[in-house]
C-alpha cells in the first residue's frame, strides 16, 4: 500500500522534474537555447535523476535490511530463554513470528508472548512503511529542488546524464554475469557436498548407476551406487546418433540454400527449416515416444533384430532432425560468408559449381561450420525431454543403439521431480552430475566461438 | 629490382612495327575472339547497347571508360561468368576461333578453362601457394602425377615472375603473400590452365605502384603466349600495356583502334574528353 503510494510519488515527481528542468533551462537563456551547455531536454532528464535516483536507492536499500531491522528489534524484546537456543528452533520462532503478523495461523497454541511479539512486529513494519513513504517523497522532492537550483547556462547538464546511463548500463550487465556466478556457485556448492559424499572417482569412473538409497537401516534395497559412466555412455550415444541425423542433412540443406536454391525459394525455405527450431522439445518428445519408437522396433522386428521399446535410435533420430536447424542455418550463414570473389575466381579457371563447392567454398568455410555443429552438439547434449520420453530411465551400459539407455540430463531431472530430502546423496549426485555437464557444455561453446572468431577476422 | 627499371616506360613499350598505325594490324593477325551486337540486360536494366569488337590474337586490348560504362560487364561475357549472376542475359554473338561461345555445344564451364580470368581484388583460395596454383590442372586433369604437377605449378609461377619469391614456401596459404604477390598468385593459378586468352579485371586497382609495375611488366611479357584483355581505369596504364584499345561510354564503345591512335587522335569527342580528363 505505502510502496504503491511511494512508487506513484516517485513517478509523478520525475515527471514534473523533467518538464521543470527542461522549462527552467530554456528560460534561464531567455529562449536562446543554443546558448545553453546541453539540449534543454538534458537538464530535464537531470532534474529528474536527482528527483527520482536518490528516493529510488533510499528505497532500494530499506527494503533490503527492513524486515530483518523489525525482526532484532522483536527478537531483543523477548525473554532470552525463547531467543537462546540452536539454529532451528530460532528459525522457527521467527517463522512463527511472520506467520502471525500476516494473520496466519500456525496451527498450534502460540506462546502470548510469541503473539505480541507478532503483534509488535507488524505494527513496527507498518510504521517503516509510513517512514519510507514519508522520507522518500522528501528526498525526492529535496533532490528536485536542488536539480532545479543548479539549472543554468552552464550546467553540464548531458555529461552528467551520460554518466548516470552508463552507470546503468554497467549495473545491467553485472546481472547478467552475476547470475552466472551465482548458478556456477549454487552448482559447486552442492556438488561439492555430493562429492564428500560419494568419491569423485567413483562417480567418473564407476560403471554401476543406481541412486536408489536405503532410508532406513532395515530397508531392503540397493545401497546406493553412482558410478556415471553408463550415463555418459548414454549421452554419448545419443549424440552420435543425433549428429549423424542433424550434419549430413543440416550441411546437404545449407548447401542446397546458399549455393544452388534462388532467391524465391531461400526466402521460405530458411524460415520453414528454422519453425522446427521452434517446436517445443515436448512436441519432439511425443513424436518420438508415439511414432518414431514403433517405427524403430517394427522395423527392427522385420528384420530379425531384437529392440526394445524405448530404444536410443528413436530418441537419437528425433534429436537429430530436433538440431537440422541449428546446423543448417548456422553453416548457411558461413557459406554465404564466404566471398563471392572466390566462387568467381574458382570459375574463372574453369570450375563446376560442385567443384567449386567442394574444394573452394567449403574449406573457406570449414571453421565457421564445425563451429555450428558443435553448438549443435553442446545442445544435443543438454537436451533432456526427448531422452526422458523416448530412451528411458534404465541406465544401461551399452553401445547398441536398439536398446534403452539414458542420459546425464534425463537423470537430473528424474532425481529431483517429487519430493526429495536435500541432503540424500541421491538427490546430490543430480548437482554432481550438473557440473560435469556444465563444464563439457562450457568447453565446447568456448572451443566453438574461438573458431567462429578466428574464422571472422579472416574475411570482414 | 630497382623501381625504375619496374616501370616499363611507354618508350619501352612503344607500338611494335606490325601495330602501327598505316600498317593496319587486323589484315596480318586474326582475330582470336569477335564480339557482334552484344547486348546484356541486368533485369530490365539494359547495360550493353550492343558491341562490335574485334580481339586480336597475341595482343592486348585495353577497356577504357568511365565507371558504370560496361567494360567490366562485357568482359564478363567473354567467358560467360555473367552466367553466374541471377537476372543477367545476354544478347548478341561472342565468338573465340569463330566458335559462338554461346552457342547450345559450348560448355560455359569448358570455355573458362580456355579463356581464364584474373580479378579486380586479389583472391587467393585458402589453401597453399601451391594447391592455389595447382588447383585449375588438378579439376581438369592436365597433369598426370605429381611430378607432371609439380613442373606445371614451377613454370605458372615463373611466369607470373613470382617463382624466386615464393618457392622456399610453397606450402605456406597464398592469403600470406602480400597484395601484388597474391594478385600475381591469381595470374599464376590461371596460367596454370594454359588459357588461350586472360581476361583481366582491373588488376591493378588493388595495388601500390610497384605491384603495379610487375603485372604491367608481366602483361607486357605474356602477350608472347596468351592473347590478352584488360579493363583498368588508369589511362597511362592503358597506354603503357595495350597495343589496341576500346573506349566504352554508357553501354556503348565508341571507338576501338590502336593504342597510339586513341591516345594521340581520337575521332570521338567523348573519347576526348576522357582521355583528356574532362570527364569520368
Amino acid at each position: 500500500m505505502q510502496l504503491t503510494l511511494l512508487a506513484l510519488i516517485l513517478a509523478l515527481l520525475t515527471v514534473i522534474g523533467f518538464m521543470i528542468g527542461r522549462s527552467r533551462a530554456a528560460a534561464s537563456v531567455g529562449g536562446r537555447v543554443a546558448e545553453l551547455h546541453s539540449v534543454p531536454s538534458y537538464h530535464g532528464v537531470y532534474v529528474a535523476l536527482w528527483a527520482g535516483l536518490p528516493a529510488l536507492l533510499l528505497f532500494v536499500a530499506w527494503t533490503a535490511s527492513e524486515g530483518w531491522l523489525a525482526m532484532q528489534l522483536v527478537l531483543s524484546a523477548l525473554p532470552e530463554r525463547l531467543t537462546t537456543g540452536d539454529g532451528q528452533s530460532v528459525a522457527l520462532l521467527k517463522a512463527d513470528i511472520l506467520n502471525l503478523a500476516r494473520g496466519i495461523s500456525t496451527g498450534r497454541e502460540a506462546d502470548p508472548l510469541v503473539v505480541g511479539a507478532a503483534r509488535r512486529y507488524a505494527a513496527l513494519r507498518d510504521l517503516a512503511g509510513w517512514s519510507l513513504l514519508a522520507v522518500g517523497a522528501s528526498l525526492a522532492v529535496a533532490g528536485l529542488a536542488w536539480g532545479r537550483h543548479r539549472i543554468g547556462p552552464d550546467l553540464r547538464a548531458r555529461p552528467a546524464v551520460e554518466r548516470v546511463v552508463r552507470v546503468a548500463l554497467v549495473v545491467c550487465s553485472l546481472v547478467a554475469i552475476l547470475t552466472t556466478v551465482g548458478i556456477v556457485l549454487s552448482l559447486l556448492f552442492e556438488a561439492l557436498r555430493f562429492f564428500s559424499v560419494v568419491s569423485p572417482l567413483d562417480f567418473l569412473f564407476g560403471t554401476h548407476w543406481s541412486p536408489q538409497m536405503a532410508m532406513r537401516a532395515d530397508q531392503v534395497g540397493s545401497s546406493g551406487s553412482f558410478g556415471a559412466i553408463p550415463l555418459f555412455a548414454g549421452t554419448l550415444l545419443i549424440t552420435v546418433i543425433a549428429m549423424a541425423v542433424a550434419v549430413p542433412v543440416g550441411l546437404m540443406a545449407a548447401i542446397y540454400m546458399s549455393e544452388y536454391a534462388g532467391r524465391g525459394v531461400r526466402t521460405w525455405l530458411k524460415p520453414a527449416l528454422e519453425i522446427l527450431a521452434g517446436i517445443p522439445t515436448v512436441v519432439y518428445g511425443f513424436f518420438a515416444a508415439l511414432t518414431m519408437a514403433p517405427f524403430v522396433r517394427s522395423v527392427g522386428e522385420a528384420v530379425g533384430l531384437d529392440v526394445s521399446s524405448e530404444s536410443a535410435l528413436a530418441a537419437g533420430i528425433v534429436m537429430g532432425v530436433m538440431i537440422i536447424p541449428f546446423v543448417s542455418s548456422l553453416s548457411d550463414d558461413v557459406i554465404n560468408a564466404v566471398p563471392q570473389s572466390l566462387r568467381d575466381g574458382s570459375y574463372g579457371l574453369g570450375a563446376t559449381k560442385s567443384e567449386t563447392i567442394k574444394q573452394v567454398v567449403l574449406p573457406a568455410a570449414l571453421p565457421g561450420i564445425v563451429a555450428a555443429v558443435m553448438l549443435a552438439v553442446s545442445r544435443a547434449i543438454g537436451e533432456t525431454m526427448i531422452v526422458t520420453m523416448a530412451s528411458g530411465l534404465t541406465a544401461n551400459m551399452t553401445a547398441n543403439p536398439l536398446q534403452a539407455v539414458t542420459t546425464v540430463t534425463t537423470q537430473i531431472a528424474t532425481l529431483l521431480v517429487g519430493d526429495q530430502e536435500f541432503d540424500s546423496p541421491k538427490t546430490l549426485s543430480a548437482f554432481g552430475l550438473g557440473l560435469v555437464l556444465f563444464l563439457v557444455t562450457l568447453c565446447l561453446n568456448m572451443v566453438a566461438l574461438r573458431v567462429v572468431r578466428t574464422y571472422r577476422e579472416k574475411y570482414d | 629490382m630497382s623501381i625504375q627499371s619496374g616501370i616499363p616506360s611507354p618508350l619501352k613499350l612503344r607500338p611494335r612495327a606490325d601495330d602501327r598505325p598505316g600498317q593496319r594490324s587486323g589484315a596480318v593477325l586474326p582475330n582470336k575472339m569477335t564480339a557482334r551486337g552484344v547486348k546484356v540486360f541486368y533485369g530490365a536494366k539494359q547495360a550493353l547497347k550492343g558491341i562490335d569488337l574485334d580481339i586480336r590474337e597475341n595482343r592486348v586490348l585495353a577497356l577504357i571508360g568511365p565507371s558504370g560504362c560496361g567494360k567490366s560487364t562485357f568482359l564478363r561475357c567473354l567467358n560467360r561468368m555473367n552466367d553466374t549472376i541471377e537476372g543477367c542475359r545476354v544478347e548478341g554473338q561472342i565468338a573465340l576461333d569463330g566458335e559462338d561461345v554461346y552457342g547450345k555445344a559450348v560448355d560455359a564451364v569448358q570455355l573458362r578453362a580456355r579463356v581464364g580470368m584474373v580479378f579486380q581484388k586479389p583472391n587467393p583460395f585458402p589453401k597453399s601457394i601451391y594447391d592455389n596454383v595447382a588447383y585449375g590442372p588438378r579439376i581438369h586433369g592436365l597433369a598426370s602425377g605429381r611430378d607432371e604437377l609439380d613442373e606445371v605449378v614451377q613454370t605458372s609461377l615463373k611466369r607470373a615472375g613470382l617463382w624466386a619469391e615464393v618457392k622456399d614456401r610453397l606450402r605456406e596459404p597464398g592469403t600470406s603473400l602480400s597484395g601484388g604477390q597474391q594478385q600475381r598468385l591469381c595470374i599464376a593459378r590461371a596460367i596454370a590452365v594454359s588459357p588461350e586468352v586472360i581476361l583481366m579485371d582491373e588488376p591493378c586497382s588493388a595495388l601500390d605502384p610497384i605491384a603495379t609495375a610487375h603485372i604491367e611488366e608481366l602483361i607486357d611479357e605474356l602477350r608472347a603466349n596468351y592473347t590478352i584483355v584488360i579493363v583498368t581505369h588508369n589511362m597511362q596504364q592503358a597506354a603503357r600495356v595495350s597495343q589496341r584499345t576500346a573506349f566504352f561510354h554508357l553501354g556503348e564503345m565508341v571507338e576501338c583502334d590502336d593504342t597510339e591512335e586513341i591516345f594521340t587522335n581520337p575521332r570521338d569527342e567523348r573519347t576526348q574528353g576522357y582521355i583528356t580528363g574532362r570527364y569520368g
